[in-house]
């Protein structure tokens, strides 16, 4: 149970007495929220005593008359904003004069009470009132975690940027002080090592270069017919030498010829992802199968591998940024731990779904869902 | 003592650091026993005693090294341990283990961001095994 603290400043006793006797009997509920909502009244006769309570208990809503003895509505309103309280206002009018209603919403009133109400229109008021109140603050709690996985994100990313980079430095004093030897030779493995960090950071910008984009969120005007055979041909087709060097078989299974509304560059991250996974996750001499199919509103695509398979537990960090399966199976893989978190960020912009099933030393099958139809474009 | 009397265990889930970090110590002239993970390091440690240990603070959780260092500690309360990250400036984890309350709860006898030369990590090393 929550308490919303309340203030009502009115000069007449008889308005006062009865919010205070209509809501403190009254409390605020909704499915959506997980706890009710109660209230406690303060009063205040004039402008100059309700500025003095706000400033000692500050209350969460404030029901203000705007015509009273000394300062009137409209100026506790201008205090209320000068000093940028956290409050809720909504004016109590005898007569809602266009001229006070438009400077009062203007300060910062949200609402307006007729006088005389009846407990039923000043319990809806207060009901509205309230659940503005609990989604405000609702928002406020999701920001603030926003800023702490911002800096999480930020973090795990500055030690990604950076193990490369001593990598490098490391490799490179070695050569400089010629630690190993005097021949380019007695290098060898230090500059295939160094090449190959430079390969991950360079994954690694355009993961993150890819990570940027989609978060801009779908752009109209890029939306166009993409037909996915072509786009699962053209990943294959950049995948494959890798694929040969692995002596993976990749098999493409078009059993309609599915044309969707997106935009193509958002369609690629998804393939080139997925398909590279597939054979970077694979076993030598193993297979990988794309099938493109299509229920009567959906697209359906299934990418499955014969691959080192993920157990139960890492398939639930398994779309989670940064986050990489580390064992001894996938020890010398190089990724970023990007790729899947950006495949389901694009398929969540267009209203889709992915699934992963996956059994150990098995495979692993991705199935994608994405809608036919144009999407909403935000 | 010689410094070939001391092995020195490092983790670490950078192949190329530990290779590094490998190559160097023993070019200075200690042994090493070098391992990619916490669960490794775990394994090593629960056999035998190495002289002076080295841990990468993130392996497979963000406070590997956090961990291993304390189980360090608690087996072979003697042992020196160097705590040794990449991240030091954009964590907050800026912190040095000099005074009395950071070394009740951090359990390493040295901090060391990662990417320090050979010659300074052959020191810390030395004073720690007072050579």
């Amino acid at each position: 149970m929550a308490v919303l603290k309340v203030l009502v400043i009115d000069d007449e006793p008889g308005i006062r007495s009865g919010v205070s006797r209509i809501l403190n009997n009254f409390h605020v509920t909704y499915p959506f929220m997980d706890e009710d909502y109660n209230f406690e009244v303060t009063e205040a006769a004039t402008g100059e005593e309700g500025i003095s309570i706000l400033e000692r208990d500050m209350p969460d809503i404030l029901l203000l008359d705007n015509k009273l003895p000394g300062i009137q509505g409209v100026e506790v309103l201008e205090y209320i904003r000068n000093r940028k309280y956290d409050i809720v206002v909504a004016m109590i009018t005898s007569y809602a004069s266009l001229d006070i209603a438009v400077r009062a919403t203007r300060d910062g009133a949200i609402d307006f009470i007729p006088k005389p109400f009846t407990p039923q229109e000043l319990k809806s008021s207060i009901e509205n009132i309230t659940k503005q109140q609990y989604l405000k603050r609702i928002t406020h709690k999701m920001n603030q975690e926003g800023k702490k996985i911002r800096y999480q994100f930020l973090s795990v990313l500055s030690h990604e940027l950076k193990a490369p980079l001593n990598a490098l430095e490391g490799y490179l004093r070695m050569m400089q002080e010629k630690q190993a030897g005097d021949m380019v030779d007695d290098y060898a493995t230090p500059i295939e090592r160094s090449l190959q960090r430079i390969q991950g950071m360079r994954n690694l910008i355009m993961d993150l270069l890819d990570l940027t984009k989609i978060q801009l969120e779908v752009k109209e005007g890029k939306i166009r017919e993409v037909n996915l055979a072509e786009v699962a041909s053209a990943a294959i087709t950049t995948v494959q030498p890798y694929a040969i060097q692995m002596d993976v078989t990749i098999n493409l299974d078009v059993r309609s010829d599915v044309v969707i509304m997106a935009d193509p560059g958002d369609i690629e991250i998804i393939f080139n992802n997925l398909v590279s996974n597939a054979v970077k996750y694979n076993k030598m001499g193993g297979k990988a199968e794309i099938v493109i199919d299509n229920s009567d509103s959906e697209a359906i695509i299934i990418i499955s591998d014969t691959g080192i398979g993920i157990t139960k537990n890492d398939v639930e960090n398994l779309f989670t940024e940064f986050v990489r399966i580390k064992n001894e199976k996938t020890r010398n893989i190089s990724g970023s731990g990007l790729g899947l978190s950006i495949v389901r960020k694009v398929i969540e912009l267009y209203h889709g779904t992915i699934n992963v099933e996956s059994t150990p030393d098995v495979g692993t099958t991705f199935t994608i869902r994405l809608p036919k139809k144009p999407i909403n474009i935000t | 003592m010689k410094k070939s009397d001391y092995t020195i265990l490092i983790a670490d889930d950078d192949p190329d650091y530990l290779f590094q970090t490998v190559f160097n110590l023993e070019r200075a002239g200690y042994k090493t026993m070098a391992v990619e993970s916490q669960a490794e390091a775990e394994a090593v440690i629960a056999k035998s005693r190495p002289d002076l240990a080295i841990f990468d603070l993130m392996m497979e959780s963000d406070d590997s090294g956090f961990i291993l260092c304390y189980k360090m500690k608690r087996k072979y309360p003697e042992v020196p341990v160097i705590l040794a990250t990449a991240v030091s400036h954009e964590t907050g984890l800026s912190f040095s283990i000099d005074s009395e309350q950071e070394k009740s709860w951090i359990r390493a006898d040295r901090y060391l961001e990662k990417g320090i030369r050979a010659e300074q990590l052959d020191q810390e090393i030395m004073k720690l095994l007072k050579l």
